[in-house]
Order: C-alpha cells, then sequence, then structure tokens
C-alpha cells in the first residue's frame, strides 16, 4: 500500500502543479485577474503537503526494507546499519529526485503562504513560474524515474548501497544541498514573476533575500560537509579534486553569493537591477546544470551515479525549457527595466559590484574547466582538466577579490573618497607585506599558497572592521553576519594556503613493528590484523602516534571491503590538533622484508591548520544564519512598527477627523 | 546596456545545449584505453603461475615475433569464454604469453585442464602489480607486443570469432 499511496500523493502533487501554473498565467490576463489567481496559493499549499507525504512515504519503505519496491531492493539491504538504510531514501537517482521535488514543493507551498508583500500581479507569476518548474521535475520523476515501481515478485534480500555513501558525512551532504539548490529555484522563479511583471524593486529584493540567504547557508554547509566528506572518507589525504561533481556544487555557489551581495544593493540602493535578475537565473541555471551534469553521464567522474543518456536527454530537455526560456524572457525584457540608481566606483556598491564580477569571471573559470572535456570530445579528444588550470586561472581573480572584500565593507554607499579610510588600508598593506615577506626568509613555498596565506591574515583582520567605533551592542544582527561571513572566508583561507604550503606527506612500505617519522611525529605499525563490520572485512592497522616523544595514541585505518555490492573502500585515520590533522591511510600488501615479514603500504600526511578549511566554511554558513535571523527581525519590527503606526494613525483620524495634512511616512528601525 | 547584450546568456546557453544534447546522443565509451599503448612493456618479472611452467618476464618478449600478453585469471568467466579462440590463436602459430591475476595454482592448473593451455608461459601477478602498470583496467585483456617490447595494441574484453582474425592483423601490422 504505501507504495501506491505515494504514487498517488505524486500524481496529484502534479496535478495541482498544472492548477498552479496554469492559474498563475492566467491570473496575468488583462493586467491582472484575481478570479483565475486565487487557485495558485492554495495549490502550492497542498502540492506541498503532498509532495512531502511522498518522501516520507519512500522514507518509510527504506526503513522497514520493503523488499517488493525496486528502488528499495535495488538500494537496501536487511543488513545495513539502520541510520543507512534511512540515508539509502536519497542515496540514489529516483529518492534524490523526489527528495529534490518535495523541498521544491514545500518552498513553493512556503512562499504562497507566507508571503504578503509581493504585489499580487508578482505573486501570480512568481507561484505560475514555481508551478511550471515543479511540473517539469514531476514529469521527470513519474514517467522516468518512478521511485515507488514494485518488482513483480519480491526481492527475497536487497543489493545494498554504495559503501562510499555509506556514511554520515553523506547521510546529510545530499540533502543540504538539495535544499541548497531548491531555494534558489524560488529565487529563480521570483526574478522571473519580476520581470514578467516588470516589477524589479528594493521591495522584491528584500522578498527574494532571505531566500538566496538560505539557499546560499545549505550550499556553503553542503559544500564544506562534502569536502570534509571527500577528505577523509576517499582516503587521497586532499579536500578539493575540481571534480566534475564537486564543481557542480560549486557554480551554483559562486553565482549565489555574487546574487547575494547584488540583491543587497538592489534592496538597500535600488541599483543593480537586471544584474540582479540575471544572477538570479544564472544561479539556479547552474543547480540545474549541476544536476545534468552528474545524472547524465555525459562527464565522467570519480563519483559515479546513476548515469544514464535517456534521464540526460529528459534533465537536458528541462534545462533547455527553463534556462532557455528565463534567457529569452531576459533577452526581451531586460532592456525596459531601468538599471536603477547611479554610484561612483569608489562606494559600496562600486566594490560590490567589483566583487560580482571576479565572482563571475571565478564561475566562468570553473565552467569553462568543466565543460571542456565535454567540448573536446565531442571532437574525439580526451582531455582531463584539474588543479594546473583551476588553482591559478582561479586566483588571477580570486586575490583581487579578497582585496576588494577587505576594504568594500568600510566604504559609503553611493560615493566615497579612498582618503577616508587611508589608514586600514596602509594597515591592510603592511600585514601582507609582511606575511609574505616573513614567509619567503622562512623557506622556498609556492607564491599562490604564500599570498593566499597574507590576504588569509589581511581579510582575517579587516573583517573585523566594520565593527571599529562601534557600540557593539547596537550593531545589526545582519552586520555581525556579514563580519562573521567575511571572517569564516579568511578562516578557510587560511587553512588552504597552510594546507598547500606546510604538508608533510609519508608513504613508506612498512612492517609490523617499523617506525617512521614525519613532522615531528613518530608512527609505529604495531600490527595489520582482518576485521568485519555487518557487510564488509577488513585488514585494520593498529598505529601508534605520538609527537616529539608525548602521548602515544592509538590510530585505526582500515582498507575495507564490501561484498554487497563488492567494492574496496580506504578509512583513514585522523588524529586532530589544534593546529592541525595527522592522517594515516594503510593500502595494500607491499612484498615482504627481509625477515620474512609482511609489508605494508602505509601513507601518512601531517597537514598543518587543515580543519580550518571547514572551520571556516562553517563560520561562512554561520554568517549567512546571522544574517537571516538579523534580517527577520528587522522586517518583524518593521510590519509591528507599521501596524502600530496605523492604529495610531486611525485612532488620531478618530478623534480629529479633520485634515492634519500629509503626514510622513512610518519612521523605518535603524538597520 | 545595449539590447544586444542581453542576447548573449542565451545564446552561450543555446550552444552549450546543442553540444550537450549532440553527445547525449554519442556512443558512450565504456572502456578506458591503457596509456600505454606505443610506449614499452615495463621492467617486470613475475613468478609461473604453474609448477612445471616458466615465468614470466620482459626480457621473454623481446626477439623473434610478435607476441600476445594476455591476462586472465581462473575466477574470471569470459576467460573461459574466450580459451577456444585463444586455441585458435595458439593453432596459427602465434605465441601468447599469460598473466594470472590474483589467482591460486590449483585454481589455475583446474582451468586450463578443462579449457586447454595455449600459453607458452604463465606468470603469477598476484597484486595486480604488472596489471596496473600495463594500464589493464580488468581482466581480460589482450596486448599485441612487438618484437622490440613495445606494446603495440590493446584488446579489452573476451577474444571472440571476430578478434581472432583482428589480433592476426595487428600481429602483422607488429612485425
Amino acid at each position: 500500500m504505501i507504495a501506491e499511496l505515494g504514487l498517488v500523493a505524486l500524481w496529484l502533487s502534479a496535478a495541482l502543479a498544472v492548477l498552479q501554473m496554469a492559474s498563475g498565467a492566467m491570473g496575468l490576463a488583462g493586467g491582472y485577474n484575481a478570479r483565475f489567481a486565487i487557485y495558485a496559493r492554495p495549490a502550492a499549499v497542498v502540492q506541498a503537503f503532498l509532495a512531502t507525504l511522498a518522501f516520507f512515504l519512500l522514507l518509510w519503505a527504506f526503513a522497514i526494507t520493503d523488499l517488493s519496491i525496486k528502488l528499495v531492493a535495488t538500494n537496501s539491504h536487511s543488513a545495513k546499519p539502520f541510520i543507512y538504510k534511512l540515508t539509502g531514501t536519497w542515496g540514489n537517482h529516483e529518492g534524490s529526485m523526489l527528495l529534490w521535488v518535495a523541498v521544491l514543493a514545500l518552498s513553493g507551498g512556503l512562499l504562497a503562504g507566507l508571503e504578503r508583500r509581493l504585489p499580487e500581479k508578482t505573486m501570480s507569476a512568481t507561484l505560475g513560474v514555481q508551478g511550471f518548474v515543479a511540473l517539469g521535475f514531476y514529469a521527470f520523476l513519474l514517467l522516468s524515474s518512478n521511485p515507488f515501481e514494485r518488482l513483480p515478485v519480491p526481492a527475497l534480500e536487497g543489493s545494498g548501497l554504495n559503501p562510499l555513501l555509506q556514511d554520515i558525512g553523506l547521510a546529510i551532504h545530499p540533502p543540504t544541498l538539495y535544499v541548497g539548490y531548491v531555494g534558489l529555484s524560488v529565487a529563480f522563479s521570483l526574478c522571473m514573476g519580476a520581470l514578467i511583471t516588470k516589477q524589479v524593486t528594493p521591495d522584491f529584493a528584500k522578498v527574494m533575500r532571505p531566500w538566496v540567504l538560505a539557499a546560499w547557508v545549505f550550499l556553503t554547509f553542503g559544500i564544506t560537509a562534502g569536502s570534509y566528506w571527500a577528505y577523509y572518507e576517499l582516503g587521497w589525504g586532499g579536500w578539493w579534486f575540481w571534480d566534475p561533481v564537486e564543481n557542480a556544487s560549486l557554480m551554483p555557489w559562486l553565482a549565489a553569493t555574487a546574487l547575494l551581495h547584488s540583491v543587497s544593493v538592489l534592496a538597500a540602493r535600488d541599483a543593480l537591477r537586471t544584474w540582479t535578475i540575471m544572477l538570479g537565473v544564472l544561479a539556479f541555471s547552474m543547480s540545474m546544470l549541476g544536476t545534468f551534469l552528474v545524472r547524465s553521464g555525459v562527464l565522467t567522474s570519480v563519483h559515479a551515479f546513476a548515469v544514464d543518456p535517456e534521464r540526460g536527454t529528459f534533465i537536458l530537455i528541462l534545462l533547455g525549457l527553463y534556462i532557455g526560456g528565463a534567457l529569452g524572457v531576459f533577452a526581451l525584457r531586460a532592456g525596459s527595466i531601468a538599471e536603477g540608481k547611479r554610484f561612483s566606483f569608489t562606494s559600496r556598491e562600486g566594490a560590490l559590484v567589483f566583487n560580482n564580477v571576479m565572482l563571475s569571471a571565478i564561475l566562468a573559470i570553473v565552467l569553462l574547466g568543466t565543460l571542456y572535456p565535454l567540448l573536446t570530445e565531442a571532437f574525439d579528444v580526451r582531455v582531463s582538466v584539474g588543479p594546473p588550470y583551476f588553482n591559478p586561472a582561479g586566483a588571477i581573480f580570486a586575490i583581487p577579490m579578497f582585496l576588494v572584500m577587505a576594504v568594500g565593507p568600510l566604504l559609503r554607499w553611493k560615493d566615497d573618497k579612498p582618503a577616508r579610510i587611508q589608514f586600514e588600508l596602509a594597515m591592510l598593506a603592511a600585514v601582507v607585506i609582511a606575511v609574505c615577506a616573513l614567509v619567503a626568509i622562512l623557506g622556498d613555498y609556492s607564491i599562490l599558497s604564500v599570498l593566499g596565506l597574507a590576504l588569509a591574515i589581511g581579510l582575517g583582520i579587516a573583517a573585523f572592521l566594520p565593527l571599529r567605533g562601534r557600540n557593539l551592542r547596537r550593531v545589526p544582527t545582519a552586520t555581525w553576519g556579514m563580519v562573521m561571513a567575511h571572517f569564516g572566508v579568511a578562516v578557510a583561507l587560511f587553512g588552504m594556503a597552510c594546507e598547500t604550503a606546510f604538508t608533510s606527506e609519508k608513504l613508506a612500505a612498512v612492517a609490523p613493528g617499523g617506525v617512521e617519522e614525519v613532522a615531528g611525529w613518530t608512527i609505529e605499525l604495531e600490527s595489520v590484523d582482518p576485521v568485519a563490520g555487518p557487510n564488509w572485512t577488513a585488514v585494520e592497522a593498529r598505529i601508534f602516534a605520538s609527537r616529539d616523544g608525548g602521548e602515544r595514541i592509538e590510530l585505526n585505518p582500515q582498507a575495507r571491503n564490501f561484498w554487497s555490492p563488492p567494492q574496496a573502500t580506504s578509512e583513514s585515520a585522523l588524529v586532530t590538533r589544534w593546529d592541525g590533522q595527522l592522517y594515516a591511510v594503510i593500502g595494500d600488501q607491499a612484498g615482504v622484508d627481509a625477515n620474512g615479514n609482511m609489508r605494508w603500504q602505509l601513507r601518512v600526511w601531517w597537514k598543518p591548520f587543515v580543519t580550518f578549511i571547514w572551520y571556516g566554511g562553517l563560520l561562512i554558513a554561520f554568517g549567512g544564519v546571522l544574517s537571516i535571523v538579523g534580517r527577520i527581525r528587522v522586517d518583524l519590527k518593521r510590519r509591528n512598527a507599521k501596524a502600530l503606526g496605523d492604529a495610531r494613525r486611525e485612532d488620531m483620524d478618530a478623534l480629529t477627523s479633520g485634515d492634519l495634512g500629509t503626514r510622513g511616512p512610518v519612521p523605518e528601525p535603524a538597520e | 546596456m545595449n539590447r544586444a547584450l542581453y542576447l548573449i546568456p542565451l545564446g552561450l546557453f543555446l550552444f552549450f545545449a546543442g553540444l550537450a544534447g549532440y553527445m547525449l546522443t554519442q556512443p558512450k565509451a565504456d572502456q578506458i584505453p591503457s596509456q600505454m599503448i606505443e610506449q614499452p612493456l615495463p621492467e617486470f618479472t613475475l613468478e609461473p603461475a604453474l609448477g612445471g611452467m616458466p615465468g614470466v618476464s620482459r626480457a621473454d618478449f623481446v626477439g623473434g615475433e610478435p607476441r600476445l600478453l594476455n591476462i586472465w585469471a581462473s575466477w574470471c568467466l569470459p576467460c573461459i569464454a574466450e580459451a577456444p579462440h585463444l586455441e585458435r590463436l595458439r593453432e596459427e602459430g602465434v605465441e601468447i604469453i599469460g598473466v594470472a591475476v590474483r589467482d591460486r595454482p590449483e585454481a589455475v592448473a583446474d582451468f586450463l585442464g578443462r579449457y586447454g593451455n595455449p600459453y607458452t608461459r604463465i606468470g603469477a601477478d598476484e597484486i595486480s602489480e604488472l596489471m596496473i602498470e600495463i594500464g589493464a583496467s580488468g581482466v581480460p585483456e589482450t596486448y599485441v607486443i612487438d618484437a622490440q617490447g613495445n606494446i603495440r595494441y590493446q584488446h579489452i574484453g573476451d577474444v571472440r570469432e571476430e578478434t581472432v582474425t583482428l589480433l592476426l592483423e595487428k600481429l602483422e601490422e607488429a612485425r
């Protein structure tokens, strides 16, 4: 019954999406037609309920390992730990698409249920677009990847879940990324709604801002978690590979970061109207492009996911409809939207535009690097594009961006003189030069990592400068959010630069009893023994690590073999210290030594300050959360003040019933 | 901004969509060719996989006629399917040198007893060392090695009837 109920819920949701789309579109008829438009909001809310229900039904089927459902039988196993039975729900193509649709419907429902500030006409158009987007994904699920398909004969046992995905990091990583992707779909719908009705106003930007912020927070968190997962689970000792699948999540993040800053300019200063719309379209395009690249298999990736050209074609058609359609509307309409207020280059807006352009350039570089293999493959040349391209090409734009990021928040809106902040500028220059000089004296490191280190320290200090000379208790929460996020960027950059410059590595073939040294650590391999888990067997090393003769810490890296489906994975072992991580991996057998003992490949890294990369990522996300909280509090206060003002005005009108002249607007609380 | 500028994103997108659509209709290469083609074989020495037969080293490929290097294993099902075709190649006078990957001598003996032995020598690649070095992604794979010890051709998967002719041609070319 569960599967049938789920399928019914999904079909009904799809029908409601049609209603929402039609109602939104017809609402636009003849200026604005409320008679048709009234269906859009309830359709979105009920759809949210039904799509979420469908997802929970699938979750239930996985929880009880219902092997009569094909998806459960092919992706789960009764011997699997319970938590991974649950995460198995979205550890596959169909389930993750259902999660995507559920989140999409849920955010559409929230938008329809809560948002009252937009003009009804824009709202109607927005919900219509949202319904149109949802409909495509329902069609995708129902026509080409039905998650509730039954098996003609129930399976006796399931065939498991990709062992790489049996990890708590992967339990939270995809859902967070999806929430981020889908949050951008709301921003997309809002942009299209505003573009269609030509209502690209600061109010529209204020409505869009929390959605962009929330999507961006989830993306930031998802990328951070994904990077840490790849770091400790894949056992290769790196934290970013420039793999197409990683880039698929980075590209929407870059676009969303630019959008976030541009939407703030639009909300605060009524400038950058078309640019904001363009970024809104771009951010969601990147989400969809990411989905396409990951699911269609047009690019070969180290992450082997459900790969199917038929599904790829389907997503490509959706891409063409939504992105092609949106860009078409943009080309037609953008000219009729005035550019908004002017500003000089040396101003807060100017700095934000500069960073927006740099972020877009980095996005273009990542996009080009990701798609380049596809382009050359069309001409039968196979290439892979890796760090030697991405790192320097990205750095060309990232370095000026970090510099402007340090001083931008210090500038005034509209117009400012660089001379006003000359003290801060001089201090920053001094810090950057001093750090560069110091590192250059210490040793021979790559220019990029030295520059990264210097920028990180400069940026870390600069992040707090906007607070200088202010009463800290009166600083708005949103400003604290910005400070935190910018400081997080500095922290992450510091971690990246240190990891790149100062990592020590040791690869050795060691027999039990052997001792190796790396960066002040003594590593002793005591034994290597077979162990078994619920659905895997492994060899596990007992290693004792001690730093400068201190406490002996036991490490147990494993080389695991899963039996259903068969796959080998490497479980690294980590020792975390405040100033870095020791990272150990046990590899294959490497012959016998002179005494006839079996030697094992042992790989050990000491990575100074590597954890700062992820602490930085978390700080950035935390800054985003602070910003959302701050914005919502300001909105609520404003709403209360307005309600209070309206009530007072009515009282006054009742009292005087005479003409007191035109009243000024209710003063807004200071931000 | 100029009106035409707003068309640029659409143009770029359409280009991508066209390219992606084209790529989706192309047959997907599910095999990864070795980077070692046209390269000399690496230096290696493998112990015999079976008592009574010699092991394999790089020197065995130098001099005389071009040879085949067949990577297989007793636990590999396609290897059973290709056995009669290897037998035919042997009858054509081709020297086939075998490398058994991650195998046990009893299993090797059993396999050869059942499906025939087309090899002049068989080396034991216990930890897939040679297999990885010459860029084989699985078993079975067959390489054409010329008399100077260079890899001239790689055949991924089992040898079939039509492959026999192809391999004979490649051996001729490698002379």
